[in-house]
């Protein structure tokens, strides 16, 4: 380490420091504590009661959580393979020499910087309405047109298109991969009388694959915690079937204001996404691979 | 053959992509019942009928003060996200800190947090703290580093670059702010660039913490105020909804294109370098 003191070191750190015991190891521990809590918004912090795991009780009887459980796994189920496999398809696709490679991936792209936005929430909300393009379209290739916010599987179909609608950053990321891996392996399997399918199997997908496990981790996350597009689009409806968990929290905590089950929830929530974290972590040593061990240098 | 095929399929899957923008952008110059008539995006009588009523709102502010709210937000957000992320990869990638390896495992497992286990009890203490219906919870967290992200966006590109010019520096007699301010943020720029970048549009996107801790209809970013446009006008007006949806993409629109490598650089350190 060229710069000496260990104090300035710190002294670097300590915004960050702060920011992680204020802003998230507290308001962490506070939420577990509210969990076994019964405590309404409008009232004092003061006035929250201990009650041991009743709210956990009482969710293992919620049919609403129980339904809210089960969209979330589908929505994520549904999402993150779908949008994965295309990404990495469309990459396969763009990472030839052909002219306007540019072009198109500013296409794929642009889409998964605007659709976070409410803007885009409702412009889907129209896309998607009765009257709206879609049903219009089906309607001029002479389909029935689909009430797609009032049927429940519908409905989803609307979100995830949503989600999937956005897989240029992970396509980006996929490019990049693919445009990392030498091409001197190519020639060399093509020289051995490798087919296509035989060098993407054996050369591309491996190398690939810490490129496809950082992609996989990131749309997990971002998956469990959807809100904008339920919010806005569906309004968790109909019969919740688009209820995503993090719009239930949400709700249950600022429109009920049962802060002590909100909290249980969102634990509940945050249980099921380290599992999945912790799985991933854990199986990546069986199909990760990786070329070389970790960058030269930075041994702390 | 083969690459007639390759650009079929681009060109197929990028229309799909970009219809529903053309159709908003589109929409937006159309009378309202040309909007159910036709699915072409090209409106055949344009009007900007849509833009001079959807700016009026249904709200006593017009749509330029949403306009300026969000920027009284995103910008002291995007300033104070760039420093504190700046000044604390540095000590990550460049001091021996005690506990270092903790402290970056932390960092990581923030990143993987879900938001929605923070939220209410932030809201609790911003609450204590007199700060609802105020901009401060928005970004006085940016200050202190909390979204990881970016700060491993640094890092990686930090670490990327050899430290023969900093010794010099050192040498030479700087500190190490010193060192910092005048070697290595110049030689990161491109991250500090693309930090900015995806913080302007993921603030412009945020919909939740506004939604929380904002109150009072003269305060609302354009998130906000397009959630309530819907609300309110919605069972006729889609010509105002989507002009505004698209003055409310415009701000991202120009700095995606504007800056586009920066973004596709941003999201691949992390991944491929890292």
């Amino acid at each position: 380490m060229i710069y000496g003191s260990r104090m300035s070191g710190l002294l670097y750190l300590s915004p960050y420091l702060l920011g992680l015991a204020v802003f998230t190891l507290f308001p962490f521990v506070a939420s577990l504590l509210l969990s076994f809590s019964d405590y309404r918004l409008q009232d004092p912090v003061s006035a929250a009661q201990i009650i041991g795991f009743e709210n956990y009780q009482a969710m293992l009887h919620d049919r609403t959580f129980g339904k809210s459980l089960l969209v979330t796994l589908v929505y994520v189920f549904l999402t993150v393979p779908l949008k994965l496999a295309f990404a990495l398809f469309i990459a396969f696709v763009l990472n030839f020499r052909l002219r306007g490679i540019g072009a198109f991936r500013t296409a794929y792209y642009l889409p998964s910087i605007l659709g976070g936005s409410v803007a885009i929430a409702v412009v889907w909300r129209y896309v998607f309405a009765g009257d709206g393009l879609l049903n219009q379209a089906f309607v001029l290739m002479g389909a029935a047109p689909i009430n797609w916010l009032g049927e429940p599987a519908y409905a989803m179909g609307s979100i995830v298109l949503l989600r999937l609608w956005q897989f240029g950053s992970a396509m980006v990321i996929f490019l990049a991969g693919l445009q990392g891996i030498p091409t001197d392996l190519y020639e060399a399997a093509r020289l051995d009388g490798a087919s296509a399918w035989q060098v993407f199997r054996r050369i591309t997908l491996p190398l690939l694959t810490p490129v496809i496990f950082f992609n996989f981790i990131m749309q997990v996350i971002q998956a469990f915690q959807e809100f904008n597009g339920p919010y806005v689009i569906t309004g968790g409806g109909p019969l919740k079937s688009t209820y995503l968990l993090p719009l239930m929290i949400y709700e249950e905590a600022f429109k009920y204001f049962e802060v002590g089950y909100a909290s249980a929830l969102s634990w509940a929530l945050f249980v099921l996404v380290a599992l999945f974290t912790a799985l991933a972590f854990r199986s990546s040593k069986y199909w990760v691979f990786y070329a070389q061990e970790r960058g030269e240098g930075d041994k702390s | 053959m083969r690459a007639g095929l390759r650009y079929g399929v681009l060109i197929a899957v990028g229309v799909l992509m970009l219809y529903p923008l053309l159709w908003m952008v589109g929409g937006s110059f159309k009378p309202n019942h040309e909007i159910f008539d036709s699915i072409g995006f090209i409106p055949h009588e344009p009007t900007l009928e849509g833009f001079a009523k959807g700016w009026h709102t249904s709200t006593e502010y017009t749509f330029a003060r949403y306009l300026l709210n969000t920027f009284a937000i995103i910008l002291p957000k995007v300033v104070v996200t760039v420093v504190s992320s700046v000044l604390v990869a540095f000590g990550f990638a460049r001091f021996n800190v005690p506990g270092k390896r903790a402290l970056f495992g932390l960092l990581i497992a923030t990143i993987l947090l879900p938001k929605s286990v923070l939220l209410v009890p932030q809201y609790l203490m911003f609450r204590e703290m007199g700060w609802l219906d105020t901009f401060l919870p928005l970004y006085v967290p940016s200050a202190f580093a909390t979204e990881g992200f970016f700060v491993f966006m640094i890092i990686q590109f930090m670490r990327s670059f050899p430290r023969e010019m900093e010794e010099a520096a050192v040498m030479d007699g700087c500190n190490s702010l010193q060192v910092l301010w005048h070697v290595v943020v110049p030689v990161i720029m491109p991250a500090i660039i693309s930090v900015a970048l995806f913080q302007f549009m993921w603030s412009m996107n945020d919909f939740l913490s506004p939604l929380i801790y904002l109150s009072s209809v003269e305060k609302y970013p354009v998130a906000l105020a397009l959630k309530l446009s819907i609300d309110v006008t919605e069972a006729t007006s889609w010509n105002q909804i989507l002009a505004m949806s698209t003055i409310a993409l415009l701000p991202s629109l120009a700095l995606f294109f504007a800056a586009q490598k920066y973004f596709v650089e941003g999201i691949t350190v992390g991944a491929v370098k890292g």
